[in-house]
């Protein structure tokens, strides 16, 4: 084996250990990974498995304020709340757009669990927010109708 | 040099609501400009909010997240006069902060 692509290979390997170890501090914006295995996920399966989210049960205490028919799918307006104690997480996936996961936030202890954001939508399609509060996953949906998609091409 | 982002800050009864829009394409890749040739992906990958030292929100976008993102929130424990400073980063490694003064 060529001796200079071993030694960039030993270099990389020790320096992604060190980074692991918090050796280096990491970017100040990008405390935490940004984590592309959920975030290229082309399904909702995919998407959860990225984040880690097992064991996801529908919920009623899961609530996601958003309008029901959007005319524009480039802007549709969501509110994602719960009022639930101890929420670590929320997460928003839209099941027909072509990467499932859309946005994730770490909610610290001090924060109210409700986050509004603005959306795309290709289409007509289920959107689902995920709430992991005391460790568990919980979930709601809703169907959203597009008159005119907005992931345009 | 990415345009600067329009951050609020209320205080009201022991809660601060934020309300934080940021400036940028959220390209995600799969649009196509006039001539026919797709537009690389280059969007806002993660958002740090800090309340004084502390975070308050953190988040991390995919491509679906709309132009122009849009977030509110409320957090516990901000007072008047206090910074609220937002920061991002993009796929370009483009980051931006902006701060706002809790009223």
């Amino acid at each position: 084996m060529d001796q200079g692509r071993r030694d960039a290979l030993r270099i990389s390997t020790v320096l992604g250990l060190a980074v692991a170890a918090g050796l280096f501090s990491s970017d100040e914006v990008a405390a935490e990974e940004w984590n592309k295995n959920a975030f290229d996920a082309k399904d909702f399966n995919g998407a959860t498995k990225g984040m880690g989210a097992v064991g996801i049960a529908v919920s009623k205490d899961v609530i996601i304020n958003a309008p029901d028919i959007a005319e524009n799918g480039a802007v549709v307006p969501m509110t994602v709340s719960t009022a639930l104690p101890n929420v670590q997480q929320i997460a928003i996936l839209i099941e027909k757009n072509p990467n499932t996961l859309s946005a994730n936030f770490t909610i610290p202890a001090g924060t109210e669990p409700s986050i509004s954001t603005r959306v795309k939508m290709r289409q007509t399609s289920n959107v689902f927010a995920l709430v992991k509060a005391n460790g568990k996953w919980l979930m709601a949906s809703k169907e959203i109708k597009v008159t005119l998609g907005g992931c345009g091409g | 040099m990415a345009d600067p982002m329009r951050v609020r800050a209320l205080e009201k009864d022991g809660t601060t609501e934020v309300k934080i829009l940021m400036k940028h394409d959220m390209e995600t890749g799969l649009r196509k400009d006039d001539a026919g040739n797709l537009v690389p992906a280059h969007f806002i990958q993660q958002v740090s909010v800090k309340h004084n030292d502390t975070e308050v929100l953190s988040a991390q976008f995919g491509t679906s997240v709309s132009k122009d993102p849009f977030l509110a929130f409320k957090f516990k424990g901000g007072a008047k006069g206090d910074k609220v400073i937002v920061s991002w980063i993009d796929t370009s490694g483009d980051k931006r902060t902006d701060e706002a003064i809790i009223a």
